[in-house]
């Protein structure tokens, strides 16, 4: 495994971005792993790459870029949007030749839809953005201010906002408002019931999960060779 | 003697928080949450009544949310069970 850069023009970036890529020798096919989005995807980076290093043993290479303004990412996240993850999305399709695309939670949203793969526990941009309105109503509570969930989100969708830590802008918590998972994919559904393990996305420390990341490789490695 | 509300409400409480099993079954009326749960942080709480929003379909309201509510397991299973009755 090793860190690489992939030209990627976002507004306000470097035109690079980095991405964590396994590719075994000889491998069969290429998948683009597209992370969870925003705070869901700290906290699973790990389990996503334990089945990167799964699917590698098998002979499948793998690829899991950073967004823009995520992770590694000099670009600042503000300045994004859904339409440019999806286009740098498919900027990483093709600059590292993948074959299939595998997207965990919100991921789904950016996804390229052409591609066939796998889309794990996808969800629309309201669900996105529910928990971290929440969190940020719940902490100000805490702190005997009064925010309510929909004033934050109006308030979002004119000027941006920060939640959680994350500075969306306004085209951004537009763009999550109205965006609803892709219907007609090339991707089947994946689900936690389906697999087993704990989801990872929902806790408020980072954690790992060997089960899954081999339930999760091994289900790949089951559809590629079927 | 563990109804439909209570199971899911102790698996969303598994998933949210990284409970064990036992921490789980532990779980009285009377367990504090808030407080009293080092993992229970404001994002947790988030994340917490976004998955009973949609694993128990019920809608909660921003003003519904309050110390109490979260006080104890009690507290939440009574609240959540209301909310399913309406």
């Amino acid at each position: 495994m090793r860190i690489v850069a992939w030209p990627c023009p976002a507004p306000g970036g470097t035109g690079e971005e980095f991405a964590i890529v396994a590719v075994p020798p000889a491998s069969a096919a290429r998948i683009l792993i597209v992370p969870a989005l925003f705070e869901e995807a700290n906290r699973t980076r790990r389990m996503l790459v334990e089945t990167m290093r799964a699917l590698a043993k098998s002979g499948i290479a793998s690829v899991l870029p950073d967004l823009a303004g995520c992770n590694e990412s000099l670009a600042p996240l503000d300045a994004q949007d859904l339409a440019g993850w999806r286009a740098a999305m498919v900027a990483a399709t093709d600059h590292f030749a993948a074959t299939h695309v595998f997207s965990l939670r919100g991921g789904a949203l950016v996804a390229p839809v052409n591609l066939p793969g796998w889309r794990f526990e996808p969800i629309a941009g309201a669900q996105v953005l529910r928990p971290l309105l929440r969190a940020r109503t719940v902490a100000a509570r805490e702190e005997s201010r009064s925010e309510t969930m929909d004033g934050l989100l109006e308030h979002g969708r004119d000027v941006g906002i920060e939640l959680a830590g994350y500075r969306l802008g306004a085209a951004m918590v537009r763009d999550l408002t109205a965006a609803a998972l892709p219907e007609s994919v090339a991707q089947a559904l994946l689900t936690l019931d389906e697999l087993g393990g704990a989801a990872l996305w929902l806790r408020s420390e980072p954690g790992d999960d060997a089960d899954m990341s081999a339930a999760l490789s091994a289900r790949v490695v089951a559809d590629l060779t079927s | 003697m563990h109804d439909d509300t209570d199971t899911l409400l102790r698996a969303i409480l598994r998933d949210v928080l990284g409970l064990r099993a036992a921490q789980v079954a532990a779980l009285e009326a009377d367990t504090g949450l808030f407080g009293a749960l080092p993992e229970l942080d404001s994002m947790a709480v988030a994340g917490l009544l976004t998955e009973m929003e949609d694993r128990l379909d019920i809608a909660i309201d921003d003003d519904e949310v309050d110390g109490e509510l979260l006080e104890t397991y009690g507290n939440l299973l009574a609240f959540a069970k209301a909310k399913q009755q309406r």
